[in-house]
């Protein structure tokens, strides 16, 4: 393999959603979390089932199998901790998934104009071909935030 | 050369709140927001009912001097199952009184976590953000976030006429369903 080719190498980490394997750049990954409790309230974010407690953080658990493979999965081994982007900001997601994750080096071809708004791209590993997904789309929220609209991410209490 | 003391870390700063419960659902109110709480049977004497269109989750109305309160249940606005409300939670600096089911506890939070962006809907109005109380994530709900200014609107319209006002429902008790 010459210089360059290494160069074009890219790290992802592939997941597993019941059959099927998707993969997630890397570095948009900030952890791989056993299952944990899901705190579960009010709301009408329909893809988001809650929240879970890591590290002192307040994470939403967003099951994206629904969207992705066309089923919800009853059975989960992981959450991946994925950062998602509101404009210049970003947040951690939790993405429930059923198997063990890897992480690869590979190269990436990028979407087409034809290919679906939660592809990334894709990428070739051992045999398959598998969709490199793009964590804003495939999670709920605004695509940008407005300075004026910025909050800190965690507030005072008020004495 | 002298050695600069240690700074000394700043003391938490807290806010007293309220753990309440409606459904079996947890939720918390900042202490201060509250004004008072009373019983919901203490309050229907003064009730009247009122009807604003596509606004289910108001019913009553209790008239204070020249001030109207609206009666808010919790569980309709929450799009939870209907609950009778055994409380009743005038919110200060509002136009609410919010009915819930009962007090879990009154306690300490240092810390309140904006709600995550992914929640993107009413949710964001509903509550000023997350807190984790025994390592339990509770949301802490927004005062102002139960009747919008259009919801005011819509219930000052649907106000009963003054003489009628008088008048305590029939069952005699403040009921959300």
């Amino acid at each position: 393999m010459t210089v360059s080719a290494e160069l074009e190498l890219q790290s992802f980490v592939l997941l597993r959603l019941g059959e099927r394997r998707f993969a997630v750049p890397a570095n948009q990954i900030a952890e791989l979390v056993a299952p944990s409790r899901v705190f579960k309230f009010p709301h009408h974010t329909t893809q988001i089932e809650g929240v879970i407690l890591r590290r002192g953080r307040i994470v939403p658990v967003c099951d994206v199998a629904e969207m992705l493979i066309g089923k919800k999965i009853m059975s989960r081994r992981l959450y991946l901790l994925a950062v998602r982007h509101y404009g210049a900001q970003t947040e951690w997601v939790a993405l429930p998934v059923t198997g063990e994750c890897e992480l690869i080096n590979s190269e990436m071809t990028p979407a087409a104009e034809s290919d679906a708004p939660h592809v990334a791209g894709w990428l070739s590993h051992a045999g398959d071909v598998i969709e490199i997904l793009n964590v804003d789309a495939i999670t709920p929220g605004p695509s940008e935030i407005g300075a004026e609209h910025e909050v800190p991410d965690v507030l005072e209490a008020r004495p | 050369m002298r050695v600069a003391a240690p700074a000394k870390p700043a003391p938490a700063r807290s806010e007293q709140i309220i753990v309440f419960r409606i459904c079996g659902e947890q939720f918390a109110v900042s202490s201060a927001s509250v004004q008072e709480v009373r019983s919901s049977d203490s309050f229907s004497g003064a009730s009247t009912a009122i009807n604003a269109p596509g606004l289910r989750k108001v019913r009553y109305v209790v008239r204070r001097g020249d001030r109207s309160l609206f009666i808010v249940s919790g569980a309709l606005h929450f799009g939870l199952p209907p609950s009778a409300g055994a409380l009743v939670f005038v919110l200060r600096k509002t136009r609410t009184a919010l009915l819930v089911d009962g007090i879990e506890k009154m306690t300490a939070m240092t810390r309140l976590q904006a709600l995550p962006k992914s929640f993107c809907h009413e949710e964001r109005q509903w509550y000023r953000g997350l807190t984790a109380i025994d390592q339990t994530v509770i949301p802490v709900v927004h005062p102002e976030g139960f009747l919008s200014p259009e919801d005011l609107a819509l219930l000052d319209a649907a106000m009963p006429p003054l003489e009628n006002r008088d008048g305590e429902d029939a069952e005699g008790t403040v009921s959300a369903a």
